[in-house]
C-alpha cells in the first residue's frame, strides 16, 4: 500500500498527495463499515437498536483484545498461531483452580498468570532457539490444547464463584457491556504503545529489518520476547471473558479462533511480511467482521456462509493492491 | 555409508520410530505383527500422500493450510455424484475427484504465482471458502454409507497382496515422488526455488511457476484423498478432516522439512507421517488415554525444530536463514 502512494506521488503535486493520503486502507474500511450499516439497517429494522447492537459485540471483543496484540506482533514479523490455545490451557486451568474454591480474583489472576506463561514459553523457543515462529507455534499449539485434554478429558468444568460471571455478562453502564469497555481500554493502550512510545517505533524498525535494528542497539530477541509474552497476557485476557460468558470449559474452546484473530489483523490492513500496520485499522477491521457477522445473522444466514464471505474478504484485501500496482505499472508502460 | 546412513536426519527418525514401533511389541506382541504393521500403514497412507504434497509446498517457501478443506470439499462432491449417479464408473469418479483437488489447488497457486500474494493469507482465505463452499453443496446434510454404490466404498479397501488399495497408492506416491524430487529437473526445481530464489531466478528457474506447480501437486492429492477419505470412513460431512492441515504439516515438520524452504526429503517426510501414525496407534495399545495424543505429537514437533535448529554439524541445514531474502524477487 505505502509503496505504491510513494511511488505516484510527485514532489510537485501537493494537492494529490494529500488526496492520497485520504486513500489509506484505514479509510476504505471506514467507508466499508459504513456501507454495511447502511445496507443493515435497510435490510432489517432490527440492525439499529441500541441493545441488540450491544449483544453483537460480544461475537468479536474476546478474539478481537488478542488481535491487538498480534497486531504487534504480525507487524514485527512474527505470529502465534497458539492463541487459541492458550485460551483453552487458561481456561482449564481457572477451571481447575475454581473447583478448589478458590475466590474470583485468584480465578482471574491463575487465567492472566497461565496465558502470560504460554506466551513467555513460545517467546523463549522462538527468541532462544531461532526457530521460525509458525513452527514453534504449531507445536505448542497442539501441546497447550493437548495439555488441557490430558486435564479435562471430556469433562466439563462448570462450578465458577459467584461473581465471576460479570467479567463476560456484566454491563459497566447502560448498554456498555464489561468485555466492550475493555476492549476500547486495551484499544487505547494498544494505540498508546505501537504509536507513541519507543516500544512501538522499534517493533516497526525490527519488522522492516531485523538484522539492521540488531546492529542499530534495538535488543531484537528481548523486544520479540515481550511481545510474545504480551500475546499470551492478552489471550489469558479473553480467555477470562470466554469463559465467564460461557459459563463453562471445555478442553474444545475457543477451536479455530486463532484463523479469525489473524484474518482481523490482516483485514486491518497489517502486512503479513512484517513492518507496517496500525492498531486503528485492525479496529475498524474487528467493527467490520462484527457488523457483517451481525447482519447475516438478522438475516438468518448461516455461520458457515460467514466464513466464506471473511475468506472472500481476506483474499480481496490482500490482492486489491497487487492488482491495482500491476494496472498501474501496465499504463506507466504503455505510455 | 552406514555410518552416514545412521547420522543422517532420516535415519535417527527412523530408529527412533522402529524404537517406539518395536517397544510397544514388547508390551503387546499383536502391535508388531505383519498384519498389524501393514494396517498402521493403510492407516497413515493419507497423511502420508498429503504430506508429500504439502513438502513441495514447503520446499517453495509458501505453506497450504487448505488441504484438509480441500480434501472436505472434494469428498462431499464426489460423494454426492456417486449418490445421485451411482452407476458412474469408479475410474470417472476418481478422476473427477483429481481434477477438482488440482482445481482448488490452482486456484490457491494462481494467486501466489501471479499477484505474488503471501501463500499464509491466501490459503486462510481459501481455508474458510472451501470448507463454507461443502456446506453450500451439501446444504449442511451428511451422504451416508448406504447412500455410497458398493464399489464406491470398496475400491481402497480391495485388497491386493494382503494390503488394501489405499495403502498401495501411497507406495505408489512415494516412488512417484522419491524418483521424481531425485532425478527429474522438475523435481529439483522445487529445491533450487526454495533454496535460494534469487539464484533460482537467474538460472532460469521460474520461481513462482515451480510455486503454482507445487500448489496444484498438494492440490490434487488432496483431491484424491478427499475421495479416500469419505469412502473409508463411509461418510461425507461438512467437518471432515476438520484441522488435519496442521496433522499434515507437524508430519513434515517431524521428517524433517525446513519451513523456510529449500530442504527436505521424501524419505523424511514419510517417516515423520508415519511416527505420528504408529503414535496414534500406539497409544491405546499401551493404555494411554488418546487425550494425550495431541499434546505428545505437539511435544515431538517442538522437539524436532529444536533439534533441527540446533544441530550445527549439518551444516546444509539453513533452518537459522532469513526467511526474507526472496522479497527482493518479489519486489520486482
Amino acid at each position: 500500500m505505502d509503496t505504491t502512494i510513494k511511488k505516484s506521488a510527485t514532489p510537485d503535486s501537493m494537492f494529490t498527495s494529500k488526496l492520497q493520503g485520504l486513500l489509506r486502507w484505514e479509510s476504505f474500511l471506514v467507508l466499508i463499515v459504513f456501507l454495511v450499516c447502511v445496507m443493515n439497517s435497510y435490510l432489517s429494522p432490527y440492525f439499529l437498536d441500541p441493545w441488540n447492537l450491544s449483544d453483537a459485540t460480544f461475537n468479536f471483543t474476546e478474539k478481537a483484545l488478542i488481535a491487538l496484540p498480534m497486531a504487534m506482533l504480525i507487524i514485527a514479523k512474527e505470529i502465534d498461531i497458539s492463541v487459541a490455545a492458550i485460551i483453552s490451557l487458561s481456561s482449564t486451568l481457572m477451571g481447575l483452580v475454581a473447583q478448589m474454591g478458590a475466590p474470583v480474583y485468584a480465578v482471574a489472576f491463575v487465567g492472566i498468570l497461565a496465558g502470560a506463561a504460554c506466551g513467555l514459553f513460545n517467546g523463549v523457543l522462538v527468541t532462544r532457539f531461532k526457530i521460525p515462529s509458525i513452527v514453534v507455534t504449531i507445536g505448542t499449539m497442539s501441546l497447550f490444547r493437548g495439555i488441557s485434554y490430558i486435564l479435562l478429558g471430556d469433562q466439563v468444568v462448570r462450578d465458577y464463584p459467584d461473581g465471576f460471571e460479570f467479567f463476560g455478562q456484566g454491563y459497566v453502564y447502560w448498554v456498555f457491556s464489561f468485555e466492550l469497555v475493555l476492549f476500547a481500554f486495551f484499544a487505547l493502550v494498544f494505540y498508546w504503545l505501537l504509536h507513541r512510545t519507543t516500544f512501538g517505533r522499534y517493533t516497526y524498525a525490527i519488522g522492516n529489518n531485523p538484522t539492521a535494528s540488531y546492529y542499530s542497539g534495538i535488543k531484537v530477541d528481548k523486544h520479540r520476547l515481550i511481545l510474545f509474552t504480551l500475546v499470551g497476557v492478552m489471550s489469558g485476557v479473553a480467555s477470562i471473558l470466554l469463559t465467564s460468558r460461557l459459563g463453562s470449559t471445555r478442553p474444545s474452546i475457543a477451536m479455530g479462533w486463532e484463523l479469525s484473530i489473524i484474518t482481523m489483523v490482516v483485514l486491518g490492513g497489517v502486512s503479513i511480511l512484517g513492518g507496517s500496520g496500525t492498531i486503528a485499522g485492525v479496529v475498524l477491521a474487528v467493527i467490520l467482521m462484527g457488523l457483517v457477522t451481525f447482519g447475516m445473522g438478522l438475516l438468518n444466514i448461516p455461520g458457515i456462509v460467514m466464513t466464506i464471505i471473511v475468506g472472500v474478504m481476506l483474499i480481496t484485501v490482500v490482492s486489491l493492491p497487487v492488482l491495482i500496482t500491476l494496472y498501474k505499472n501496465k499504463k506507466a508502460k504503455a505510455l | 555409508m552406514l555410518k552416514r546412513l545412521i547420522y543422517s536426519r532420516e535415519g535417527v527418525l527412523s530408529i527412533i520410530v522402529l524404537a517406539m514401533f518395536f517397544g510397544v511389541g514388547v508390551i503387546s506382541p499383536d502391535f508388531i505383527s505383519l498384519s498389524n504393521s501393514v494396517s498402521i500403514f493403510n492407516d497413515t497412507s493419507i497423511l502420508i500422500m498429503l504430506a508429500l504434497g504439502q513438502m513441495l509446498v514447503i520446499l517453495t517457501r509458501c505453506i497450504d493450510l487448505s488441504v484438509a478443506a480441500n480434501v472436505a470439499f472434494t469428498g462431499m462432491f464426489v460423494a454426492m455424484v456417486n449418490q445421485y449417479f451411482p452407476e458412474l464408473p469408479m475410474a470417472l469418479l476418481i478422476f473427477l475427484s483429481l481434477f477438482i483437488g488440482a482445481l482448488l489447488g490452482a486456484i490457491n497457486g494462481l494467486f501466489v504465482w501471479l499477484l505474488k500474494v503471501p501463500s499464509i493469507v491466501i490459503t486462510l482465505g481459501t481455508m474458510s471458502i472451501y470448507r463454507g463452499a461443502t456446506f453450500l453443496l451439501s446444504d449442511g446434510a451428511w451422504v451416508n454409507s448406504h447412500q455410497m454404490s458398493e464399489s464406491f466404498i470398496g475400491l481402497p479397501r480391495y485388497e491386493i497382496l494382503s494390503m488394501p488399495v489405499l495403502g498401495w497408492m501411497a507406495i505408489v506416491a512415494i516412488i512417484l515422488f522419491f524418483w521424481a524430487m531425485k532425478f527429474s529437473v522438475w523435481g529439483r526445481n522445487f529445491y533450487s526455488a526454495g533454496g535460494n530464489p534469487m539464484a533460482a531466478f537467474y538460472s532460469g528457474v521460474n520461481v513462482g511457476k515451480v510455486q503454482f506447480y507445487a500448489f496444484l501437486v498438494s492440490g490434487t492429492l488432496s483431491g484424491l484423498c478427499g475421495y479416500l477419505w469419505v469412502s473409508r470412513f463411509a461418510v461425507a460431512y461438512v467437518d471432515v478432516a476438520n484441522g488435519f492441515e496442521l496433522q499434515v504439516i507437524a508430519a513434515c515438520v517431524i521428517g524433517g522439512v525446513s519451513i523456510v524452504g529449500g530442504l527436505g526429503t521424501v524419505v523424511g517426510c514419510v517417516i515423520g507421517a508415519l511416527f505420528i501414525g504408529v503414535v496414534n496407534n500406539a497409544l491405546p495399545i499401551i493404555g494411554v488415554s488418546p487425550f494425550w495424543q495431541m499434546a505428545i505429537s505437539g511435544l515431538v514437533i517442538i522437539i524436532a525444530v529444536i533439534a533441527n535448529a540446533t544441530s550445527g554439524k549439518d551444516k546444509a541445514r539453513i533452518i537459522l536463514r532469513n526467511p526474507n531474502a526472496n522479497d527482493e524477487i518479489r519486489a520486482n
